[in-house]
């Protein structure tokens, strides 16, 4: 599956400036992998040290939240928008 | 008076590593609360390393703490009297902005008798601001800090009350301002956030929508060169909170309440209160004694109130549906920490449904004259809840905020309440009524 990633300011040291970029994958799992084969280190921001979602990261796949969905195994289809977002905004 | 630096959160402010060329008075720098990496000065809201929120770290004026409660006393009757300890340069009450803050705090005995706290109820009554909302503190903090980084444009996603505050506070400093609000508010809200002459957008969707949106439109060069108050001068942002903690123990000669009732949205307002009451016991302004916090949302959006009572340091999002619209943010930024100072004040999360709201609504407004909104209604309706449950100590000084104007949410009340009677303009048909004597 092959889907587009926006990528937040904070993390575009790591896409050369880019605010998309490319991935495969067909979980949100195995597109966070494919993210880091190509822009090494952005991985380690985005998930903790057990692998899980950072509690002030947001991923949306299209318009849902993943943490309404299955979290790291939601389905990322073909096409889709992976959105990844500070969670320190609002209020 | 000596320049010393205070940590005023978990990590350590030793030294400084401020920008240069940015004049925010005693603030030296941003740390992250997550992680405590230090960043200079700017228009950044999560670390780099951790994605964790910054907060301002401060070099404050210790050593002489007679003299900063005389200097502040000297002060202005709003929020710049406490310049020293906030994100400003000094001479922040010469510049064009809505000056808010130094509202009524009073004391509620009516209400009081009715809820049987004997310890001193009072009501922080920040409706009196000049958009009739705290949001007006928090928005001239964000303000002077959008001057300093040299934006010109002002925006926000808002629940309503924010977007009022910015479209105001930009017309007076002279800056274009567009905000972004769901398109299913209340008219008083929107209305009140229109008038100002800014551009005001609705969403066709929740808070937690568009504020996805404004966090997506700050990346893009669609947002460049603007200001989000609450996204990319959030930290300078959340520090006019402070000044809620600061102008309570002012108001009550220098003293910490010992209980305090705070709605819950994003959880902002109340972590900043703890920082801001944390700040004067170190700075010697209050005697260092314990005080607890408790947490007020409604039941149609309580995702920190689940938590607490799950027993989770973790927020699971929910989505909202309730007429308190103003705390419907489902999935609250500062919910974590909301659940530890909770806790660690010995304080409580508790939420109340849209049927408690209204009647809280009818009873502070029946009992003290002051007609709050619904977040209004769920911090009263929490305290009386608290109460019952034996949660909040009714013998002890108790500290209810109202954050907004009734008039905002008229709504909410409306079904409820009306005249009496209708009647011909006869002294007869006024007897018939039965409402004389």
């Amino acid at each position: 599956m092959s889907v587009t990633v926006r990528i937040p300011t904070i993390l575009r040291t790591y896409t050369g400036g880019q605010a998309e970029v490319p991935a495969e994958g067909a979980t949100l799992s195995e597109v966070i992998a494919d993210l880091e084969k190509n822009h090494t280190g952005i991985a380690a921001r985005v998930l903790d040290d057990q692998g899980k979602l950072r509690r002030f990261v947001n991923v949306y796949v299209n318009d849902d939240d993943v943490r309404f969905e299955q979290g790291l195994e939601t389905a990322t289809p073909d096409g889709a928008g992976v959105s990844i977002i500070p969670a320190v905004a609002g209020g | 008076m000596a320049a010393q630096t205070v940590a005023t959160n978990d990590t350590d402010t030793a030294g400084t590593d401020t920008a240069g060329a940015v004049d925010l008075g005693p603030a030296s720098a941003l740390s992250c609360r997550e992680c405590g990496e230090r960043f200079p000065l700017g228009p950044i809201f999560a670390c780099e390393i951790c994605f964790g929120p910054l907060e301002v770290a401060y070099d404050l004026p210790t050593g002489d703490p007679e003299g900063l409660r005389k200097q502040i006393e000297a002060g202005p009757d709003n929020i710049w009297r406490y310049a020293p300890l906030l994100p400003v340069p000094a001479d922040v009450a010469t510049k064009p902005n809505l000056n808010p803050g130094w509202t009524k705090l009073v004391k509620a005995d009516n209400l009081a008798r009715e809820l049987g706290v004997t310890g001193g109820l009072f009501i922080k009554d920040d409706s009196g601001n000049p958009t009739h909302s705290f949001k007006d503190r928090v928005v001239a903090q964000a303000l002077e800090a959008a001057r300093a980084f040299g934006f010109t444009t002002l925006s926000c996603s808002s629940t309503g009350n924010l977007a009022g505050a910015v479209g105001a506070a930009a017309a007076r400093a002279g800056f274009r301002s567009c905000v972004f609000i769901p398109h299913d508010l209340e008219q008083g809200k929107v209305v009140m956030a229109a008038v100002y002459g800014g551009d005001l957008v609705g969403i066709e969707g929740t808070y937690d929508d568009v504020n996805r949106f404004c966090s997506e439109l700050i990346g893009d060069p669609l947002g460049e060169g603007w200001g989000f108050v609450n996204v990319n001068l959030r930290p300078y942002y959340g520090e006019g909170s402070k000044t809620l903690a600061y102008e309570i123990c002012e108001q009550l000669g220098w003293q910490i309440p010992d209980q305090l009732v705070i709605p819950i949205a994003s959880g902002s307002q109340l972590t900043k209160i703890d920082k801001g009451l944390q700040e004067l016991i170190k700075l010697g302004l209050v005697e260092d004694k314990p005080y607890k916090i408790f947490g007020a949302q409604a039941e149609g959006c309580s995702p920190v109130s689940a938590a607490f009572k799950a027993g989770h340091d973790v927020v699971r999002p929910q989505k909202p549906n309730t007429i308190a619209k103003s705390l419907a943010i489902g999935n609250p930024a500062d919910g974590p920490y909301v659940l530890d100072i909770a806790r660690r004040t010995g304080g409580a999360v508790e939420d109340v449904n849209d049927e408690q709201v209204v009647d809280a609504i009818k009873l502070l407004a029946r009992t003290e004259g002051i007609f709050a909104e619904t977040a209004g209604g769920v911090t009263v309706g929490v305290t009386r809840k608290l109460i019952e449950n034996g949660l909040l100590d009714p013998s002890l000084t108790t500290v209810v905020l109202n954050t907004g104007d009734g008039l905002k949410t008229l709504d909410a009340v409306a079904p409820t309440s009306g005249p009496s009677a209708v009647i011909k303009p006869s002294l007869d048909a006024f007897r018939s009524a039965g409402l004389a004597g």
